[in-house]
């Protein structure tokens, strides 16, 4: 897997149908319509609520084109184990499994039974589209919202913990294929989904995903704010196959460049309002630090 | 002093009511259509000095809050029907430990994800027997922002009084819809505190042994008193035992506490009953419906009558069998498949005279909606 996917390879056929309820702008159905171009028909979708669900909408405006489980909320990983396991018993070696959970449903609600499959070695794909928020019930926040921004349950001095690091978590469990990718790279998302379907066991891939209404910018800025994001070095794409560490893409381009300062990145988006000056500098520093660490390996 | 009036939703009118009561806890998970409580908090509770947490889920919030509750501080936490239905175990827990805490459960229509903002009330039984095990339990509801108001303040009374989990079950409409209601001044609604024991520091303190009137003093925990709190059969020190004369006295002190004093925990409201030969019963949202019904009908000389219920459990056979004793007709309206109606059946002579008025599509249920239901039971035809 050399080959750079470019628009002009894609494959064609669509499995999201358009004219569905997704917000205007949303990052998730970008990724999710590249996503699904990348899985193919043979695949089998394990979805949470979320706004993923919203997205595929009621009858009969229903976007998704392929079998989908829409379980309940703790229990994506569980189920998609469930989906897998009579699958296989069935000698259905091929068709790829699917969880596709949001930031919630990922690393709060759901990381008990996403952490049970990774380590008992299932063998599917679980893709978090991270918004870093409740957004499907109106923006509260949730463990990878980071420090210092304001939503509905942090709405004074915003969230005061920092994002918690979901792909470290997930690829602490020692699995063979942990990647990050931005809803503004859809296409190195794409190439990471192909990947990933390449390998066996458990695999994680955790993609950014900006959310107008959540974040507070116009619909038409998000794939601008999603680039901003990674480069200005604060979210970074790489991949961790088995247990090696390497910056991918866009990501990798930055490396000995200079950096977007990351104050730019939190003056596009009204839910970093009540950052002060300080923070803003101490994640400049921490972000600085990061990467005086890649480019010292 | 002008008159506190606010216009404002359900959810919001019970969070205000919550901080009335003294709340200083509260730890939630947002899910439709219970958000806005969550919210509220978020934003009012850290300005009085309150402590507000978002958890990772329903387990942990109801967790938390039972651990603070414990630790010395009034206490509530805000869900629906799949987040109360991940608090059942911790539920039981409350019951066992005897925590008062206050959970509300704006209902949506169920079950499973089912209809997360639409109309139902579908998790009467839930509450009280969702938890495992033997029991009793405290649910109330409101169908108007006063009463809500005021039966809000009233859980976290009878959380302290019975040292129990009490459940609000309020449902969608009552929890969005916006209305008028006036916040009380402070001390015009009674507020009943922690009672907390007299026995000093270096003196046995047996958490679990009631005083004559059957309330226990709490300590705070990891304060003055080291003590032991499990959710396994305990002795009066909170100690595990299996002995079958202490599992038979908490499991009795456990149920007597509460279904003893029924009368004093029951609360409910009657409009035009005293001459009501068809007599409804209905509760939450669905109540606002059947009084509107009954002042229309009443207006043409119909004898209908309503009895809202507040509490839900403990149910109150004794008040419904003596209230519906001379009546020809009743009819239960609810938004469910009959969970009250087979309450209001065990509760009466002659159960043959109970009908029920229900939707359950996730729409309201309307005056009409009744009216048309009556009709067919009182033979006047469609």
């Amino acid at each position: 897997m050399t080959e750079k996917t470019t628009i002009l390879n894609l494959p064609e056929e669509e499995l999201v149908h358009p004219g569905n309820r997704a917000c205007s702008g949303c990052g998730l159905s970008i990724i999710y319509r590249i996503g699904l171009k990348a899985l193919g028909r043979d695949t089998i979708l394990v979805v949470p609520p979320s706004c993923l669900t919203v997205l595929q909408g009621l009858y009969p405006i229903a976007a998704t084109q392929l079998p989908c489980l829409n379980v309940t909320f703790a229990s994506t990983a569980a189920a998609a184990t469930g989906v897998l396991g009579a699958l296989r018993a069935q000698k259905r070696e091929k068709t790829t499994v699917v969880a596709w959970a949001g930031d919630g449903g990922t690393s709060d609600i759901g990381i008990q039974s996403l952490s049970g499959a990774c380590e008992r070695g299932e063998d599917f794909i679980f893709i978090c589209y991270d918004n870093e928020a409740y957004m499907n019930t109106g923006v509260q926040r949730s463990g990878t919202t980071p420090k210092g921004v304001i939503t509905t349950t942090t709405p004074i001095r915003g969230k005061l913990q920092k994002k918690k690091e979901v792909p470290a978590i997930i690829a602490a469990h020692g699995i063979d294929y942990v990647a990050t990718a931005s809803a503004a790279y859809p296409l190195d998302l794409y190439d990471k989904i192909k990947k990933a379907k390449t390998i066996s066991g458990p695999r994680y891939i955790h993609v950014h995903t900006p959310c107008p209404a959540g974040w507070g910018f116009e619909p038409r800025y998000t794939v601008k704010i999603g680039k901003m994001a990674v480069e200005t070095g604060l979210y970074d794409l790489y991949e961790i196959e088995h247990s090696k560490f390497k910056l991918t893409g866009p990501s990798r381009k930055l490396i000995g460049k200079k950096r977007k300062p990351v104050a730019e990145y939190f003056k596009t988006q009204s839910r970093f309002k009540a950052l002060s000056d300080k923070r803003t500098e101490e994640v400049q520093q921490e972000i600085d630090a990061k990467w005086e660490g890649y480019e010292n390996e | 002093m002008e008159k506190n009036i606010k216009f404002v939703q359900g959810n919001e009118a019970c969070a205000e009511a919550a901080i009335y009561a003294g709340l200083d806890f509260f730890a939630g998970y947002p899910i439709t259509p219970s958000t806005e409580i969550t919210e509220h908090m978020a934003l009012k509770l850290p300005q009085i000095g309150g402590k507000f947490l978002q958890m990772e889920d329903e387990i942990a919030s109801l967790c938390a809050i039972i651990g603070a509750s414990l630790t010395g501080k009034k206490v509530m936490t805000a869900t629906s029907g799949p987040g109360f239905s991940l608090m059942q175990e911790a539920l039981g827990y409350a019951i066992m430990t005897e925590i008062p805490c206050v959970i509300v459960n704006v209902q949506r229509g169920g079950p499973s994800t089912g209809l997360p903002t639409h109309a139902s009330q579908g998790d009467v039984n839930q509450a009280s027997w969702g938890t495992h095990g033997d029991h009793a339990i405290i649910a109330l509801t409101a169908s108007n922002h006063q009463d809500l108001f005021e039966i809000t303040v009233e859980a976290f009374n009878l959380a302290e009084t019975y040292r129990t989990p009490v459940i609000l079950l309020l449902d969608e409409v009552v929890g969005h819809m916006r209305e008028g209601f006036v916040i009380p001044k402070p001390g015009k609604i009674p507020l009943v505190g922690r009672l907390r024991t007299s026995v000093k520091q270096g003196v046995d303190y047996h958490p679990y042994l009631p005083r004559e009137d059957g309330r226990l003093p709490m300590s705070d925990f990891g304060g003055v008193h080291r003590y032991n709190v499990t959710g396994l059969f305990h002795d009066m020190w909170g100690f595990p035992t299996d002995d079958p004369k202490s599992v038979h006295e908490l499991h009795r002190h456990l149920i007597d506490k509460i279904l003893n004093n029924v009368h004093l925990i029951e609360k409910h409201k009657e409009y035009y009953l005293d001459d009501a030969t068809t007599i409804l019963i209905s509760y939450g949202s669905s109540a606002r419906s059947a009084r509107h019904l009954v002042e229309n009908r009443r207006s043409r000389g119909e004898l209908l009558g309503l009895l809202e219920l507040q509490t839900i459990w403990p149910f109150p056979y004794g008040l419904i069998r003596k209230i519906c004793a001379d009546a020809r007709y009743v009819v239960v309206v609810e938004m469910n498949m009959g969970q009250i109606l087979r309450e209001v059946k065990i509760a009466i002579d002659d159960p043959e005279k109970v009908f029920l008025a229900n939707r359950i599509d996730g729409s309201y249920i309307t005056p009409t909606d009744i009216r048309n239901i009556l009709r067919l039971i009182q033979g006047k035809g469609v």
